[in-house]
């Protein structure tokens, strides 16, 4: 397994060791869509994860993001082993350690732009306040959005919408940012500015990105790439693509 | 955001204002409810309130009466000897209570009396030229007795000022005899003296054998016509609370031998009528509050469903299963709340257009209008209960929902 081990020579924000995932235990229909996954994330790396249909990416996404529980395996985020701990704490956990990205944005629609990038601060913190905003607003500035900050979330395009959702996962600046296929939707123009923010936001804050894409091009631009097939992480390389692994 | 609201309200705030068309519905559903209840609460209870203010407007919280005369058979039975004698059912005189002016002391004495108000009634009939009609005259002291019958409100000729060679007539009376102020009427009582007595008064009780067949005299009169002189047939006694006539007139009863009857037990059918429109106005009530929790948890749900992805992506981000349960229980007594404060106000005005269209035949009003404020706030505390009460399922599903399934949908 070494020679597989998905490594960083950083210090570790993520590390899986041995995680597995399997649905329906005991049934005839059981299937196990990861097996014994090690993976390392380090601080301020950006990471592609690639994959086919299917390969488990978004379950070990999932696993990662503290949404889902591994049938077997250890996850530690920031050292600390998660298997132990209940719903609140993982809840806890997840709020202020973890950002995500969704293919579809996901935006709140009876929100506005800037009170979606707020809605992290908000749940964490119960009560609004000045401080929660300028945050939102100099998120968004960043973003390109300063000027649709008070505009409904739905009025927006979908690449503005995007930006957002990223504006939103950077709202309590979190250790690591989870994105599942975030320009899956976009076009090229607006995945590709959507893909330099995310790597902005990496650079200067120094959180951890884990991506998952389709589009060879973006991950060559990422820091490492790591290539899942069917449930197990087949090769892990450093500015260049796997071969034979992408859809 | 308003800075005062934490997150469980702004977002179920949100979300309702989000959802318009649905919150509209559903808010108009809850109204009608509280206002019906509203509406019929206030009603019922003036209406019932006016009909024991109008029953007891002719009558005595508590009669004392002298005790009925039964028979005594004179041969007494000694041991061992049965016997079977008929007796006849005695006659019921005209008796004065026996040593009523001490009666009318010990009742005074008591805390929870107000007035107490001798009275003499007597049989008789009013004679003027050829027409003659049978009456019920009742003696009275006016300045006491004014208080338990309020005679003079209802004087449509005359004063109820009496003297004792004055009368006071219905008004029906007053028309059959072609009676008018200052017109002499001949008494004729059953057993007594005949007296002319001068009308001072025509009065109209609203009722028309009230005003066919009643006539007032003061108390002197009414002795002498009875043959009565120096007694009195009955005591009249109204009380602090009217409620509690029954536990004093078996009190007053017991400490003086008489009858006491209480205006609840000579009004029995009023009062299972009474209790048989409660009974069916609660049975209502709980339908209608149910179908408003039906209502209120059906669109929760559907909107549970609706937002599904919402809640993973809230879930996602750091939201408690507690703070999505708070978000939709807070949604429910919003809903209840913001419902039953406009059923309240619709059932109100509904009942003010009511009382000022729907009117007795005389033109006077079928019932105070009386919309208390503690109704309304109860109606909205209790809309609001069971908003949340309601809302309590969907937000338990909403809490459980798995992110992952959730965002993927």
């Amino acid at each position: 397994m070494d020679s597989l081990r998905a490594g960083s020579t950083r210090e570790a924000v993520v590390q899986l060791d041995g995680v597995s995932k399997r649905y329906n235990e005991g049934l005839p229909s059981e299937v196990e869509v990861l097996h014994a996954i090690d993976l390392t994330l380090g601080r301020g790396e950006f990471v592609a994860l690639m994959g086919p249909s299917g390969s488990g990416k978004s379950t070990l996404l999932n696993i990662i993001g503290l949404l889902d529980r591994p049938t077997s395996g250890l996850l530690f985020l920031n050292g600390r082993e998660t298997g132990s701990l209940n719903d609140a704490a993982l809840t806890q956990l997840r709020s202020e350690n973890i950002g995500f990205v969704f293919q579809h944005h996901y935006l709140l629609p009876a929100f506005t732009a800037v009170e979606n990038v707020m809605l992290p601060m908000l749940v964490h913190r119960t009560f609004p306040d000045d401080a929660m905003r300028e945050r939102a607003r100099a998120l968004l500035t960043q973003m390109g959005l300063a000027e649709w900050a008070d505009n409904p979330a739905n009025a927006l395009s979908g690449g503005q919408q995007q930006r957002v959702a990223i504006a939103r996962a950077l709202a309590m600046n979190p250790a690591l940012v989870l994105a599942d296929e975030p320009t899956g939707n976009l076009d090229t123009s607006s995945a590709d500015a959507v893909f330099s923010l995310l790597r902005q936001a990496n650079v200067e804050s120094g959180t951890t990105f884990l991506m998952v894409t389709h589009n060879v091009d973006l991950a060559r631009r990422c820091d490492r790439t790591v290539a899942v097939v069917d449930g197990r992480i087949v090769r892990t390389t450093a500015t260049s693509l796997p071969s034979g692994v992408l859809t | 955001m308003n800075r005062w609201a934490p997150f469980e309200w702004i977002a179920a705030i949100r979300f309702l204002r989000e959802g318009r068309a649905q919150t509209l519905f559903i808010v108009s559903g809850i109204a009608i409810g509280v206002a019906v209840i509203v509406f019929m609460s206030a009603m019922l209870t003036s209406l019932q309130g006016n009909f024991v203010t109008r029953t007891l407007s002719a009558q005595a919280h508590i009669q004392i009466l002298p005790p009925d005369e039964i028979a005594r058979p004179l041969r007494a039975s000694s041991r061992g000897v049965v016997q079977a004698p008929v007796v006849q059912r005695p006659t019921q005189r005209l008796r004065s209570i026996d040593q009523w002016q001490t009666v009318v002391r010990q009742v005074r004495r008591r805390a929870d009396v107000t007035i107490v108000s001798p009275t003499v009634s007597v049989s008789a009939l009013a004679l003027r030229g050829d027409a003659s009609r049978s009456v019920s005259l009742t003696g009275i002291e006016p300045d006491a007795y004014y208080r338990i019958v309020a005679l003079p409100d209802h004087i449509v000729a005359g004063t109820a000022h009496l003297t004792s060679e004055d009368i006071l007539v219905g008004s029906v009376l007053a028309h059959d005899l072609g009676l008018l102020v200052g017109d002499r009427v001949t008494v004729v009582p059953a057993s007594g003296p005949t007296r002319a007595l001068i009308v001072g008064g025509i009065f109209d009780l609203g009722n028309k054998a009230a005003n066919q067949r009643s006539a007032f005299v003061a108390l002197r009169t009414a002795q002498t016509l009875a043959n009565l002189v120096g007694g009195v047939t009955s005591i009249d006694i109204n009380l602090r609370d009217m409620y509690a006539a029954e536990e004093v007139a078996a009190a007053v009863s017991a400490s003086t031998g008489l009858k006491a009857d209480s205006w609840i037990a000579t009004n029995t059918q009023l009062f299972s009528t009474l209790s048989a429109q409660a009974m069916s106005f609660t049975t209502i009530r709980a339908f209608v509050a149910l179908s408003v929790a039906f209502g209120i948890a059906s669109m929760l749900s559907v909107c549970v469903i609706q937002r599904s992805k919402e809640i993973g992506i809230l879930r996602a981000m750091g939201t408690s299963q507690h703070q999505v349960l708070r978000v939709f229980l807070v949604q429910g007594g919003l809903l209840g709340g913001v419902g039953a404060i406009v059923g309240t106000t619709v059932g109100s005005g509904a009942l003010r257009v009511f009382h000022a269209l729907v009117r007795l035949s005389d033109g006077g009003e079928l019932f105070p209008f009386a919309m208390p404020l503690s109704l309304q706030i109860l109606a909205v505390l209790l809309a609001t209960v069971t908003g949340v009460l309601a809302s309590a399922l969907p937000a338990l599903n909403a809490a459980r929902l798995d992110p992952v399934v959730a965002i993927r949908g």
